[in-house]
């Protein structure tokens, strides 16, 4: 197929509409026998007409057998340490250890050292968990906010948001993000292990830990303030740190009742 | 640009005609199931490099026992490296169709996977969520069915931030939407949607490529015109789309594909395409076409008719809206650049894909049907003869062009001046005798349009025995109103 020269040119010109030649209808052109009308055709999404685009398609999707990603090299490295204080994993890819950082360090509770997937999820442990002016709230208003991201519907307490989790969402009952805030027991020695025994839920599943809590021996930084509560910025990063990084232990359930 | 497609777990020494050979026989199984409204591909993400660290890639059969083994060890064992090994191990062994169906049937195992899944040890989960990945990227219904259980997990992990692993949800997710309306009637409801629209605004190509992938699973169900797209339409992925389709030194030829291919789903379905085109579709795509002409000008050949498909027929879709009929309006497409472009595609697809010029051919029409202006730009642009050289390639070819020849003739004398004398005639005689039934009718009309327009035409008609061609269609029932009423026109001018 032969294209005029100039052709390729205007494509990088202007922006441009040809002024039309003047139209000049002669009611015989559609007069019977003859039927053409020139007229914009629109199809369907099952149309034959799209057979071949769509086994193109397809072709594509399928022949994507290995496909790296992100970038085409992927460079090993040394071996490194995670640089959280309190954290020891060894990595030696750039993924692995960018996964463990947004899994385990990224959105972090300032109060218990619990890790969330998301800042959406960890905002509302904080409220629901932290916040005393929240508990005060809920008591006169349905503040316990809907998980799934686009539903707005609030609740009077945990378990009337599990219950819509569950029938109006489908989602499982042991959700495991949706854990029910344990009621404060006296601090006691052992409360910080207990408190994680209880959080497992049907725990014998789950290795070593709660869903949500940061594992014992990775020695989660805990900045707590010394003196003063704070009341803003919650959520402190966790390459903060005051005091000594410290396990959550028998040491920390201490030091929680202090402040309190 | 376009990741590497040719992947390195190419077995070595295959024939080139052992591949085309292969390749035609999924393109015929893919005919069939399309014809049989059981369309459905999925995609799996392996990654070449990690497997080649790993040492010897060979999917194993594993047995009851060792499945168990496995879990427990990635559950309890003492020493980190070695839970990972062990979910490793797993993985690879759910490469193979027999270990899929022994895990799933195996109790507690796959929650015991979802255990993996979430809990904090980001290696697990990752490890966890490419076994999940396997699973779902099988064609047995049970074994991506039996993931069902992860998925609200999925859809929270797309919230996060390390891309890697949402690219991973997000390609597990697009293949077991596509598995079963069962499976979608439960995603829905899950918030998939807010979700997406949500996850769009990454600045991480791979995910968003993932995510153009899911969402096309998605729109692509046969019940999306009426349970998926009209939530999709009152979200914000539209204006994000078609934001990542603007053409410019961002665009992402991998991402573009995907989306482009959301929208025509959307688009064809036909809920609300006003809304779409109040957004800047028409102008976004068309300036997305003359971007990729011109891409095929440099001869950048990477895959580009991947893309052009679906633009093409968005944007036929589109020009048939009653929004884009008021004339001179804000939403008309009247750039003849487009026209251009869609010129230079037809050259490139005439060597490379013959079977595409149908749909470039579709949206010529659609420009030309009831402009003027384009039509004019046809002829100004001296872009007859270019067209003329088409109608060898197939009959559905020829009648496209012809009719577009019709939409130019039917605007009157001073638009057939330009049509005669030229090569339109002699090319005429030669679709004229066809013995394809609709070419010739096509023919027929155009030739009468020529008659009415440029009786000179008549003459030189005569003259290349254009009354003996006519008499072979005398009889065909479906022709012969025509033939006798040309015939007599020739005889009296």
């Amino acid at each position: 197929m032969q294209l005029p020269p100039a052709l390729h040119s205007r494509l990088l010109g202007a922006p441009g509409a040809a002024e039309p030649l003047p139209v000049e209808r002669d009611p015989a052109a559609g007069a019977p026998p003859f039927h053409f009308a020139a007229r914009r055709v629109r199809f369907p999404r099952d149309h034959e007409f799209f057979e071949d685009g769509d086994v193109q398609r397809h072709l594509y999707l399928q022949d994507v057998l290995t496909q790296v990603t992100g970038s085409p090299e992927r460079p090993r490295v040394p071996e490194f340490t995670c640089q959280v204080a309190g954290c020891c994993q060894v990595f030696d890819s750039l993924e692995n250890y960018e996964h463990h950082y947004h899994t385990l360090h990224r959105n972090v509770c300032s109060f218990c050292g619990r890790a969330f997937p998301s800042v959406h999820l960890l905002d509302v442990h904080i409220l629901e968990w932290h916040d005393s002016l929240f508990q005060i709230l809920s008591e006169r208003q349905d503040m316990y906010q809907c998980l799934v991201e686009g539903c707005a519907e609030r609740f009077r307490s945990g378990r009337d948001r599990k219950e819509h989790l569950v029938r109006r969402h489908l989602y499982p009952a042991d959700f495991r993000f949706d854990k029910p805030k344990r009621s404060r027991g006296p601090a006691m020695p052992g409360a910080a292990i207990q408190e994680s025994a209880e959080a497992l839920g049907e725990g014998e599943e789950q290795s070593g830990g709660d869903a949500m809590d940061v594992c014992p021996e990775h020695a989660a930084p805990r900045p707590e303030p010394v003196g003063e509560r704070r009341t803003y910025g919650h959520r402190i990063p966790s390459t903060i740190c005051f005091g000594q990084g410290a396990s959550r232990g028998f040491k920390n359930t201490k030091k929680r009742k202090e402040h309190q | 640009m376009w990741r590497g497609r040719q992947g390195r777990l190419r077995p070595v020494g295959c024939v080139v005609e052992e591949l085309r050979c292969r390749r035609r026989e999924r393109e015929a199984a893919l005919r069939k199931a399309r014809r049989e409204q059981q369309l459905v591909s999925k995609r799996l993400l392996r990654d070449d490099l990690l497997e080649e660290a790993e040492g010897e890639c060979v999917a194993m059969i594993l047995g009851e026992a060792e499945i168990q083994q496995f879990l427990q060890l990635a559950q309890r064992g003492t020493d980190e490296k070695q839970r990972e090994r062990a979910l490793v191990s797993l993985r690879r062994g759910l490469q193979h169709p027999q270990t899929q169906q022994t895990f799933i049937w195996l109790e507690g195992s796959m929650r015991t996977l979802v255990g993996l899944l979430t809990s904090n040890r980001a290696l697990l989960q990752l490890e966890a969520a490419r076994c999940l990945h396997e699973l779902s990227h099988s064609e047995q219904s049970a074994v991506a069915e039996a993931c069902l259980p992860a998925t609200s997990y999925l859809l929270t992990y797309l919230s996060g931030h390390s891309s890697d692993f949402i690219e991973l949800c997000l390609y597990t997710l697009g293949n077991l939407i596509v598995e079963s309306e069962a499976v979608r009637r439960r995603l829905l409801p899950q918030g998939i949607v807010p979700a997406l629209a949500a996850c769009i605004q990454s600045p991480h190509l791979t995910v968003l490529e993932a995510l153009g992938y899911a969402l096309s699973q998605l729109l692509q169900a046969k019940e999306a015109p009426e349970m998926i797209i009209p939530s999709v339409l009152g979200s914000t992925l539209p204006q994000h789309i078609l934001q990542l389709l603007q053409p410019g030194p961002k665009l992402n030829p991998g991402v573009a594909v995907e989306f482009a291919w959301c929208l025509h789903y959307i688009i064809c379905s036909q809920v609300n395409n006003a809304l779409l085109i109040s957004q800047g579709g028409l102008s976004t795509l068309g300036l997305l076409l003359l971007d990729v002409a011109g891409a095929v000008q440099r001869t950048e050949d990477a895959g580009l008719e991947l893309l052009v498909c679906p633009v093409l027929r968005c944007l036929s879709n589109l020009l048939t809206e009653a929004a884009v009929e008021v004339v001179g309006g804000p939403n008309q497409l009247e750039d003849e650049r487009v026209v251009v472009a869609l010129y230079i595609l037809l050259q490139f697809f005439v060597q490379k894909q013959p079977s595409l010029l149908p749909e470039c051919l579709w949206l010529l029409n659609n420009l030309t049907a009831n402009s003027p202006s384009f039509c004019t730009s046809l002829l100004s642009m001296d872009l007859i003869k270019p067209l003329l050289q088409l109608l060898p390639v197939s009959n559905v070819v020829s009648v496209l062009v012809l009719t577009v020849l019709c939409n130019v003739a039917e605007k009157g004398p001073a638009y057939c001046q330009h049509l005669w004398p030229g090569p339109l005639l002699p090319c005429l005689m030669g679709t004229l005798a066809s013995s394809d039934t609709e070419v010739v009718g096509q023919s027929l009309e155009l030739l009468h349009l020529l008659f009415l327009y440029r009786p000179e035409a008549v003459e030189a008609f005569l003259q290349h025995s254009g009354l003996q061609v006519l008499e072979k269609h005398q009889e065909e029932a479906q022709l012969q109103d025509r033939v006798h009423a040309l015939q007599k026109t020739a005889l009296h001018r």
